[in-house]
């Protein structure tokens, strides 16, 4: 059966790459020109729509390419549709002129440059909202959480008109004794006006997490006494800190050239510092090209495939920054000692190690709505440029300058400590690739922008849904939630090991290899589960009805 | 005993593989059949037992301040650091375990000293509680089509062949004998496994003795009779597992593959399976990187990719999905030979029975398995896994190769098998341990001769009793994953790295819960459940029977009073 598809007035078939139909599964939305001369509700619709089947083919780079006339009668164009979900999608299409029109349609459609043009402005929800996401991680209310264990910080709304630090959301936890004249100074010391904040405080031993952009020191060493002060307000009496830099050290010797630099002993005596090598931008982007081309070539011998897996280098990106992590984690719960990570911006490695060491610590950040406060929190409220770093994904001929896979990088590290703890999560993995997708191209306008000053100006909650209003009803939470899940107080050590590390084949293998055992096996799961619970209520009810009837009737008693 | 020169070292130090800084201090025994290490620390008992017979290797090290350090490589992949203060003792027990570890004679091997608690009648029984004969019977054999052979009673006609063997109905003792003079070792073509529904059947055989040109007319009749065998197939494939230039070289001793013209109607392949020599260096290679104490990925991943392991398991899997196609999609039966028949050829029928059977997926029908292609037809298991001294290049681990197949199987269907990952290792490490009797020697003419059933215990019936252990949560009789064919994925992405294997003793590397465990300790609480649900069941019925009953008996008092009273 083939459907037909059309922009443009055309009628055409659709194929995979492999041959077959996949008519059903793109759904071919027909999509016509904007009626303008309609009815603004109908105007409304067509541009919903058009921007619908965009979003499904999720700014694709276009390759047109001419097949032999003679093969056919007639002309017959296809079309490579490159996904940033990773798929890729074949079209065949006949007409010459109409093959032409559909690229050249898609290609304009797709690389939109405003973002006020994307497709969650046009976005209307199907369902209804029980809770808007919008509201569901205030930083007010997660201050609330970290009052009720410690009165050692409060929350400063120096940043309330984004002037001391774009990237910096309005609200930030801050040392309690240091009033915003102070923390004004110390922005001027760090970059990007990233002065430190709270990320994570570790109710076992009150040790705290804080994170930052590099400091200012430059070539001659210049020093910052209110930074300085700031930081060892946050170490108890006698204590001592690390600083996790996530620049190798010859790395944060050049940013010295440019203005930047590190935390000097002499200066900050109380603390010692530890460099680990996570790699930024243009390598992380390269090292993602890499793989999926590796995993997309499926004429590889073995010896080839494993050569190219590791010349990619995202495993070992992956190792490292799990690695970091797990650093950070220690010296917090066994060392007893504070932390403050940062690298150079403070918006993209730093993010991850701080993010994925409260994965490590906190048993909250595990749960399903802990995660998204997680996400939140550390990502999107902490500034990470989510519109210029997913912008392409791993196909793209322009070398986009800020491209870079660091939220995806985070995701595979909370894939691959989900694999070593199965029941440790709330979620499952189909949690990860939802948020993988929707980071990269979405209905929503969670990821849209990037800082919470961009998303303010965009009045993006006002304006579109978020992702969270979709993902936290019943329906979408059953799908999205691991039936193992047994609440885990524990701090879990992951295995940074090379054999732990695995390829995230729910990412990378997706669209690649049949998932239909796997899956066929998750549901057997389930069944198990669910079957077990079903018995348990049925032999509570019977165990209840027998009590009942035994009381109910005392003649059955008497002796 | 005559063997142990020390049989107990105190303030040793057993170091962690990874971090060496982590030791644990106690004191080594040296027994006839185990070390058993001891850790001494206050409080704790913890002891680590090592057998002889899994022992591969045993190095002293340089000494260094703190003591003489002494290595032991396990052919299970556990490998022991410890640290002997004196220099002395270590050379006492380095030479005690080279000889524990490396018996002269089959009678010094554990299974003959192994004495579980169990009594004679019981110890005849384990060895009933497989019987090959019910597998072929269960194919559908003896048919009309294929008969049970008489021509190898007493090992007449091949050593290393088993007694009992299923030819073609159309094979007469002089066709097989002859045939069998064409073959290397006397391993002439012979039935391993039959496909009832379409007639198609996998045959085995070692090499043609054809040199450049010779030809044997007997030979040539046998295959038309397996030909023949298969009334829905005109052709055969004929199966050289090794790589063709191999197969060439076989040629100028005089040995060699069928000429495509000499026979009629066979198609013949190549499939380029390495032998044994590749596959031991591979391996080896393998272990390497595996031992690394903390390497990068790219020392992993690159020592993974020249070590060739993956590469070399893919062509078995490979080799076995040709096979399965082509019994189970195109009816066509199959002859597959290596060169003598019991390496490459036992696992690529084997590979191709799990794919093509569900029943092979059992956990019965796996120890079935193994008992028909390994044990009956003569892989030399006590040369390949070394349960003896000897010639250190008859060692080859053909057989992990088949369980790592499985494995990647499993990794692919996790619904399709009803044994385990564990069930696998466990087996693994009794190929090596010589606990029991099953891989002692290597044909079943040597395993008469040893009295192997009269003197040892089984490991099926072993394992048998503890299936509960080895069970899969997730596999179902009637899942569709246990039916028909399995269509394996062998792009070289489907290939993992079996850490549970080769890695088995680094707990740390291995997820630390598991979701096995934890299914298989739901269904058994569904089961108590079930249990409840039916005795509860039960005693409302009682109650409500019992209650109508006194209704009754009130509604006839009052009934009767009330009439009385009237």
């Amino acid at each position: 059966m083939s459907r037909s598809c059309c922009i443009i007035n055309c009628n055409s078939r659709s194929h995979d790459s492999h041959g077959k139909p996949t008519g059903k599964e793109i759904g071919c939305y027909r999509i016509t020109s904007l009626k303008r001369n309609c009815s603004s509700h109908v105007s409304e619709v067509t541009k919903t729509r058009r921007m619908a089947w965009i979003a499904a083919i999720q700014r694709p780079n276009i390759t047109s390419q001419n097949t032999p006339a003679h093969r056919f009668v007639g002309s017959l164009g296809h079309i490579t549709v490159k996904c940033k979900d990773l798929r890729v999608i074949q079209l065949e299409i006949t007409g010459m002129e109409e093959c032409l029109n559909i690229a050249s349609s898609i290609e304009a459609l797709s690389t939109l440059d405003l973002v006020s043009l994307m497709y969650p402005f046009f976005y209307r929800p199907m369902f209804e909202v029980i809770e808007d996401g919008w509201n569901s991680f205030l930083p007010q209310n997660a201050f609330k959480d970290l009052e009720s264990m410690t009165d050692e910080w409060r929350l400063s709304e120096v940043n309330k008109d984004f002037s001391l630090c774009p990237s910096y959301p309005p609200l930030v936890a801050v040392p309690k004794d240091f009033d915003d004249e102070t923390l004004k100074k110390v922005a001027t010391f760090r970059h990007g006006g990233r002065f430190p904040v709270l990320s994570y405080y570790h109710k076992k031993n009150g040790m705290v997490m804080m994170r930052a952009g590099q400091p200012l020191t430059g070539t001659n060493g210049r020093r910052c006494k209110e930074d300085e002060k700031l930081i060892n307000a946050t170490l108890r009496p006698g204590k001592r800190g690390y600083i996790i830099d996530t620049r190798a050290i010859n790395v944060a010797q050049q940013a010295k050239a440019r203005g930047g630099g590190f935390e000097l002993e002499a200066n900050y005596p109380q603390w010692r510092r530890i460099h680990k090598a996570i790699e930024r931008y243009n390598v992380l982007q390269e090292s993602l090209i890499k793989l999926v081309e590796a995993c997309n070539d499926q004429s590889h011998s073995m010896d080839r495939w494993l050569s190219k897996l590791e010349a990619s280098n995202w495993q070992t990106n992956v190792k490292e920054i799990l690695t970091t992590a797990c650093l950070a984690a220690q010296c917090i719960d066994r060392e007893g000692a504070s932390v403050l990570v940062h690298g150079t911006e403070g918006t993209d490695s730093t993010l991850q190690v701080t993010s994925l060491a409260q994965i490590i610590l906190d048993p909250g950040c595990r749960t399903v709505k802990g995660f998204q406060s997680l996400v939140e929190r550390e990502w999107l409220q902490a500034g990470h440029p989510f519109q210029q770093r997913c912008a392409q994904s791993a196909f793209s001929n322009s070398k986009p300058r800020h491209e870079a896979p660091v939220f995806l990088l985070f995701l595979d590290c909370v894939w691959q400590i989900l694999r070593q703890f199965p029941c440790s999560f709330e979620f499952n993995e189909s949690f990860l690739v939802l948020l993988f997708e929707h980071a990269y191209a979405s209905q929503f306008g969670t990821f849209l922008g990037n800082s919470a000053a961009e998303r303010a100006r965009l009045c993006l909650p006002e304006k579109t849904v978020s992702l969270w209003s979709w993902v936290n009803r019943p329906q979408e939470l059953e799908r999205l939630t691991n039936p193992l899940y047994e609440p885990n107080s524990l701090v879990i050590w992951p295995s940074v090991a090379p054999q732990s590390l695995l390829l995230w084949e729910g990412v990378f293998l997706r669209w690649n290899r049949s998932s239909k055992c796997l899956d066929e096996a998750y549901e057997e799961m389930v069944h198990i589960i669910e079957y077990n619970k079903e018995l348990q209520t049925k032999v509570n009810s019977l165990r209840r009805q027998l009590a009942q009837l035994e009381t109910e009737d005392p003649l059955l008693h008497t002796p | 005993m005559e063997h142990i020169r020390l049989p107990k070292v105190e303030n040793v130090k057993l170091l962690d593989r990874i971090s060496h800084r982590r030791r644990r201090v106690g004191t080594l025994y040296l027994t006839a059949t185990h070390t058993i290490f001891v850790e001494s620390e206050a409080g704790v008992r913890n002891e680590t037992w090592v057998l002889h017979s899994l022992v591969c290797s045993v190095d002293k090290l340089a000494a260094t301040p703190s003591g003489c350090p002494l290595l032991i490589h396990c052919k299970n992949f556990q490998v022991l650091h410890f640290i002997i203060s004196k220099e002395q003792e270590c050379h006492d027990i380095h030479l005690s375990l080279q000889r524990l570890s490396q018996p002269e004679s089959y009678d010094e091997l554990y299974c003959f000293s192994y004495k579980p608690n169990v009594d004679e009648k019981e110890r005849r029984q384990e060895w009933d509680f497989l019987d090959l004969k019910a597998d072929y019977s269960r194919m559908g054999l003896p048919s009309s089509l294929w008969k049970l052979s008489p021509v190898n009673q007493h090992y007449k006609v091949s050593d290393t062949y088993p007694a009992d063997l299923f030819v073609p109905e159309s094979a007469t003792p002089p066709v097989i004998v002859g045939s069998s003079k064409f073959r290397s070792r006397g391993r002439f073509p012979a039935l391993s496994y039959y496909c009832k529904d379409n007639h198609a059947a996998i045959c085995r055989s070692s090499q043609p003795l054809s040199g450049f040109s010779a030809r044997c007319l007997e030979d040539e009749q046998m295959l038309e009779a397996i030909l023949r065998s298969n009334p829905c197939s005109d052709f055969m494939y004929v199966v050289d597992t090794r790589p063709k230039l191999n197969a060439i070289a076989n040629r100028a001793a005089g040995k060699g593959y069928e000429n495509e013209d000499n026979y009629s109607n066979i198609k013949f392949q190549f499939v380029g399976i390495e032998n044994i020599h590749v596959m031991r260096n591979s391996q080896q290679k393998m272990l390497e990187v595996c031992e690394l104490r903390s390497p990068s990925m790219s020392d992993f991943l690159e020592g993974l990719e020249s070590s060739g392991w993956l590469k070399h398991i893919k062509a078995v899997l490979d080799a076995g999905i040709f096979i399965a196609k082509a019994v189970a999609e195109e009816g066509v039966s199959v002859l597959i030979h290596c060169s003598d028949g019991w390496d490459r050829t036992s696992q690529v029928c084997s590979v191709a029975c799990v794919l093509l059977d569900p029943y092979y997926r059992t956990l019965r029908g796996f120890m079935v398995l193994i008992e028909k292609d390994w044990v009956s037809f003569g892989h030399k298991f006590s040369h390949r896994c070394k349960h003896v001294v000897g010639d250190p290049k008859e060692v080859s681990p053909i057989i992990d190769q088949l369980l790592e197949c499985v494995w990647q199987l499993m990794e692919q269907f996790p619904c399709a098998f009803e044994f385990n990952e564990r069930f696998l290792i466990t087996i693994h490490n009794h190929f090596y341990s010589c606990q029991f009797g099953n891989f002692i020697g290597n044909n079943q003419r040597e395993r008469i001769e040893l009295r192997v059933h009269e003197r040892t215990h089984s490991l099926w019936s072993y394992l048998w009793a503890n299936r509960t252990d080895y069970t899969n949560p997730l596999y179902r009789p009637n899942h569709s994953q246990t039916q028909g064919l399995l269509r394996a994925s062998t792009s070289p992405y489907s290939f993992k790295f079996w850490k549970g294997l080769y890695n088995r003793f680094d707990h740390g590397m291995h997820p630390r819960q598991s979701v096995e465990d934890y299914l298989r300790a739901i269904q058994e609480e569904t089961q108590q459940l079930e249990e409840q649900l039916s005795s509860h069941t039960q005693a409302i019925g009682v109650t409500e029977i019992a209650e109508n009953l006194m209704l009754a008996i009130i509604k006839q008092c009052f009934g009767a009073c009330y009439v009385a009273a009237e």
